[in-house]
């Protein structure tokens, strides 16, 4: 029977029609009509590349001979799925807002997107990825092997290394032309995903179809199956605790961070929506894939020659059941497996390749010189082919050094300790806004070196890298750092000791050095972002524009389109955005829009990675955040001067408005002067011109009659000259004209002169004084004083209103000034008055009008004037005032002293 | 950092899916515990008798994961459509 030749014409027919599924699918996203490309299960199906071939067929052999302890495998990813409140959707929400290609861009991206950390991040998943494309082409290998060997169409033994190595070079050809043939927006490969789910169902078909045969075809059901498994080697569950344990977190750490993994979960992934779907049917799938694989074991084991190879019972058992068909089948799931893991690890490695490695350096290396340049798509392009094609050379490379003949269940659990690495920086960064670059970086270090040191360069065996004494007897001899021993005499579980030591440094030497260290401004930024990403977050959140300078974009977009259609491009954003010129502002649409062309150019990782690292992030992020940082600083600094002005300007007008509502005061006042002077004047005026009239129109007066009208006449004249000479005096004395005219003398002599003046002495007003307090000498105008204490006297003669009036003057000193007290036993002033008294034209009472009002006015500008001050002195017997005058006038105060 | 201003009681219905957040994030918790259980039945195991059989110990954890992507299931279809009302992570 031919069975190898149908085995490949079938194989060629499927990869046809892979191919067919891809372009249908790439087709239809393109024209807008695939809906169904969108829908969570293909989500969901995409996932399933976490189960490679080496877990199509090397769980068979894992459970063969290690019992149930396979299942780990899958336990890890299940709690991760299960668990996807926690890390999935945060991981899917910052890889969404943050337009992540990556999880090198990721790492890079949160830790102040170091391209530093993005090339190292790319290096180790570049050599753990190795190991696992060495598995895919060695259960491909084995499996063509399989078949030949069933073949006896064929006498000569195939060649497994001349087989690896067209396999790999199929698997690149492939990988090149799905993975690079059409770069969609966002880094999304419709196609691809759309091959993979297709794979996905191919190969769980296929294993289910194994599983049945095997249960119910070979076994005879369910109960003889489980009586086999009882009666075979494995029928005892003899797992160690710690591989239960140290495998179950290891696969679930590799599940979130393997390149494939974080490609088809995070970077893949259609809407946030899709991880509720996939959270329970991807562990439904998980189990569907390993319900039949111990029943598989069992039942090989039993039915197997002695030394068969337990990783292919999948494959030799339906062939030994002479079901060619399902044989067939099967390898078709194994194919399936390995291709799309292959597809998908190589895409994502050669992304991170093409977007932080190379892409930097040929922008780095043209970026003065190429202002025209068409060739960046080809050299992106060009980048991702020869990185896949590296990639799978590198698979091959390993897959001869390790002689082909490990465990394929070893190999994948060295990949899975390497990316494991992954994990201190990228839970740190999701959930610890303390962790920082330096930290990472540290922490990637150490864990890498371990890995090499413990688990990645043992696996070749001894070898000139790791000789045999060093294995044995550790470096120097030292005993304790024995690479599959360290700090542990007993012997520990290879896989588990370099995850425990490997993953266990990194976290600390992470912690440790971020801790301690202090992290720049962009990786404060981005951490906040991380971290806090559901506070401040839309799931289709743009570019924030802003800190990218226009002229910046301008010129990078020319060396990439060419100068004529750059600057239409920008021109038209210009003019949409209503700005002349060819720079408008770059405004998050524009930036958008900016990338979509860009994509048409070079694709839509590398116009992202260049918008977002070479020119917008890794770069001029941090110059333009501090730059923005400066200016924002410059504006609060302005500001504050301008709130200071502003304060000052607000004194000034509130002073403006309190001398405008004196003036208005003023105004007011002035007008009642007015209003009051009028009318004061015209009291005497209309009886002068009542009495003259009387004189000249009235023949016949007497003499006597004439006598009293003209002394009238002579009266009020002399009343309105008074008024006249009091109005006068007060308006100089508001008016600060007054000279004054500084004499020396006692109290006493002011005094006197001031009753004689008064001709207070001749009335019948009784005055009580001490001469004796009365001895001071003052220095001031005396006459002014003087004036004031008639004007006070004169006031008691006219309106005490006791019958025997009497006067109380009192004086007494004080430290710098005199206090004269004028106390008259009159009924005093009403207390209502009080307050008024010393105003223009305010009396007590218009019964007793003896003056215009103005005698206290003038007192009191006189006091002022003298430094002085007179007040009204309530509580006393009757009206009582209070003259306080200083010793000197300012300014003679030398004077006196004497 | 900012006022926190978020209500000390919601609706009901807010209610309900805080408490399903709150189920989705115990959820692995739980099968964490579920699928490390086996371990603890070796521990009358002796090189003669070895206790426990691999079809007892696959059934079992068949129908723990089968229970777990069920309950995740159900959780997954009951939390909130939009997530913004979701409250914050507790340490930040």
């Amino acid at each position: 029977m031919p069975t190898l030749n149908i085995m490949i014409l079938v194989a060629l027919l499927y990869v046809a029609l892979l191919f067919a599924v891809a372009f249908a699918a790439d087709r239809a996203a393109a024209m807008g009509r695939g809906r169904w490309l969108r829908s969570p299960w293909v989500y969901t199906l995409s996932l399933s590349i976490y189960c490679t071939a080496w877990t199509y067929y090397g769980a068979v052999g894992f459970a063969a001979r290690s019992g149930l302890e396979y299942v780990t495998i899958y336990l890890g990813p299940t709690l991760v799925m299960i668990g996807w409140w926690w890390t999935l959707r945060k991981m899917v929400r910052v890889g969404r807002s943050q337009r992540i290609t990556s999880i090198a861009d990721l790492i890079s991206s949160r830790f102040g997107k170091s391209n530093a950390l993005a090339v190292f991040v790319t290096l180790v998943a570049l050599l753990a990825t190795t190991p696992y494309i060495a598995l895919q082409l060695q259960s491909v290998t084995l499996s063509v092997a399989a078949f030949a060997d069933a073949d006896p169409t064929r006498d000569t033994a195939i060649n497994q290394q001349s087989t690896a190595f067209w396999v790999a070079a199929g698997m690149a050809l492939f990988a090149i032309l799905f993975g690079t043939r059409n770069l969609d927006a966002n880094e999304r490969h419709h196609g691809i995903v759309m091959a993979i789910a297709v794979e996905a169902v191919v190969k769980l078909f296929a294993l289910l179809a194994v599983g049945v045969f095997v249960v119910w075809g070979l076994s005879g059901g369910v109960t003889e199956t489980l009586a086999r498994i009882d009666k075979s080697a494995i029928s005892h569950f003899e797992v160690s605790g710690g591989r239960w344990v140290g495998l179950t977190l290891l696969s679930a750490a590799a599940f979130l961070c393997l390149p494939r993994m974080f490609q088809v979960m995070v970077v893949e992934n259609e809407e946030e929506r899709h991880l509720r779907t996939a959270s329970w049917a991807f562990p439904a799938y998980l189990m569907l894939m390993s319900l039949f694989v111990v029943p598989i074991a069992a039942v090989g084991l039993d039915l197997s020659p002695e030394g068969a190879n337990p990783d292919l019972f999948v494959l030799t058992l339906p062939l030994m059941g002479g079901q060619e068909g399902l044989a067939i089948l099967s390898f078709l799931g194994g194919f399936s497996s390995a291709t799309s893991m292959v597809i998908v690890a190589a895409i994502a490695v050669s992304t991170m390749v093409s977007n932080h490695v190379v892409m930097p350096v040929w922008l780095w290396l043209t970026g003065g010189a190429a202002v025209m340049s068409g060739d960046v798509r080809l050299v992106a392009m060009r980048a991702r082919r020869i990185a896949i094609a590296i990639t799978l050379f590198l698979g091959y490379l390993y897959f001869q050094l390790s002689g082909g003949g490990a465990a394929l269940a070893a190999i994948g659990l060295i990949a899975f300790v390497g990316v494991a690495q992954f994990l201190p920086p990228l839970l740190g960064g999701l959930f610890w806004r303390g962790g920082n670059r330096k930290g990472a970086l540290a922490g990637l270090s150490v864990g890498f070196a371990i890995w090499l040191y413990c688990l990645f360069l043992p696996s070749f065996g001894a070898s000139f890298l790791m000789p045999q004494s060093l294995l044995e007897n550790g470096p120097f001899g030292l005993a304790w750092l024995r690479p599959q021993a360290l700090f542990a005499p007993a012997t520990m579980d290879p896989v588990v000791h370099a995850f425990l030591w490997s993953v266990s440094f990194n976290t600390l030497a992470f912690v440790v050095v971020s801790i301690f260290s202090f992290p720049k401004p962009v990786e404060r930024l981005q951490g906040a972002q991380f971290v806090n990403v559901f506070d401040h977050s839309n799931p289709t959140a743009g570019w924030t524009g802003g800190l990218v300078q226009s002229e910046d974009l301008l010129i990078m977009t020319q060396r990439i389109m060419g100068a004529q259609e750059a600057q239409a491009l920008f021109a038209a954003a210009a003019q949409e955005q209503g700005i002349a010129g060819y720079l408008p502002e770059p405004t998050p649409d524009f930036l958008v829009t900016l990338e979509r062309a860009l994509a048409g150019s070079v694709g839509a990782a590398t116009a992202h990675a260049m918008i977002g690292q070479i020119v917008g992030g890794a770069s001029v992020s941090v110059q333009d955040l501090l730059a923005v940082a400066d200016e924002t600083a410059q504006i609060m600094e302005y500001s504050s001067q301008l709130e200071a002005k502003t304060r000052e300007q607000e004194r000034t007008a509130r002073q403006l408005r309190q001398v405008n509502e004196k003036l208005t005061q003023i105004s007011v006042q002035k007008d009642a002067f007015l209003s009051q002077i009028s009318h004061e004047l015209r009291t005497p005026m209309t009886s002068i011109r009542a009495f003259s009239e009387i004189l000249r129109d009235t023949d016949g007066l007497s003499a006597k009659e004439q006598d009293k009208y003209a002394s009238i006449i002579h009266d009020e004249a002399i009343r309105l000259t008074r008024l006249l000479d009091d109005l006068l005096d007060l308006s100089v004395l508001e008016n600060a004209q007054v000279m004054l005219n500084p004499q020396q003398g006692t109290l006493e002599t002011v005094i006197d002169r001031a009753l004689i003046s008064s001709g207070l002495s001749e009335m019948a007003v009784k005055i009580i004084r001490r001469r004796e307090q009365e001895a001071f000498v003052l220095h001031t105008d005396l006459d002014r004083l003087s004036q004031v204490f008639i004007n006070l006297m004169s006031n008691a003669a006219k309106y005490c209103s006791a019958a025997q009036p009497a006067l109380d003057i009192r004086a007494r000193q004080e430290a710098d000034h005199l206090i004269v007290d004028f106390i008259d036993n009159g009924a005093g002033i009403p207390a209502d008055q009080q307050g008024t008294i010393f105003e223009k034209f305010s009396r007590v009472s218009d019964t007793k009008a003896g003056g215009a009002g103005l005698g206290l006015a003038i007192c009191r500008e006189i006091m002022t004037r003298l430094g002085g001050s007179i007040t009204y002195l309530p509580g006393q017997q009757g009206a009582a005032f209070r003259v306080i005058i200083p010793r000197a006038l300012a300014g003679h105060a030398a004077a006196a002293a004497h | 950092m900012s006022l926190d201003i978020r209500p000390l009681f919601v609706a009901r219905r807010t209610y309900r899916h805080r408490r399903m957040a709150d189920a989705a994030r115990l959820l692995p918790i739980l099968g964490a515990g579920l699928f490390l259980l086996p371990l603890l039945w070796r521990s009358g195991e002796t090189p003669d008798a070895p206790g426990l059989s691999t079809v007892a110990v696959m059934i079992y954890l068949f129908a723990a994961w089968i229970f777990l992507a069920g309950v995740a299931g159900v959780i997954s279809r009951r939390l909130p459509e939009t997530e913004d009302e979701s409250p914050r992570d507790p340490e930040t």
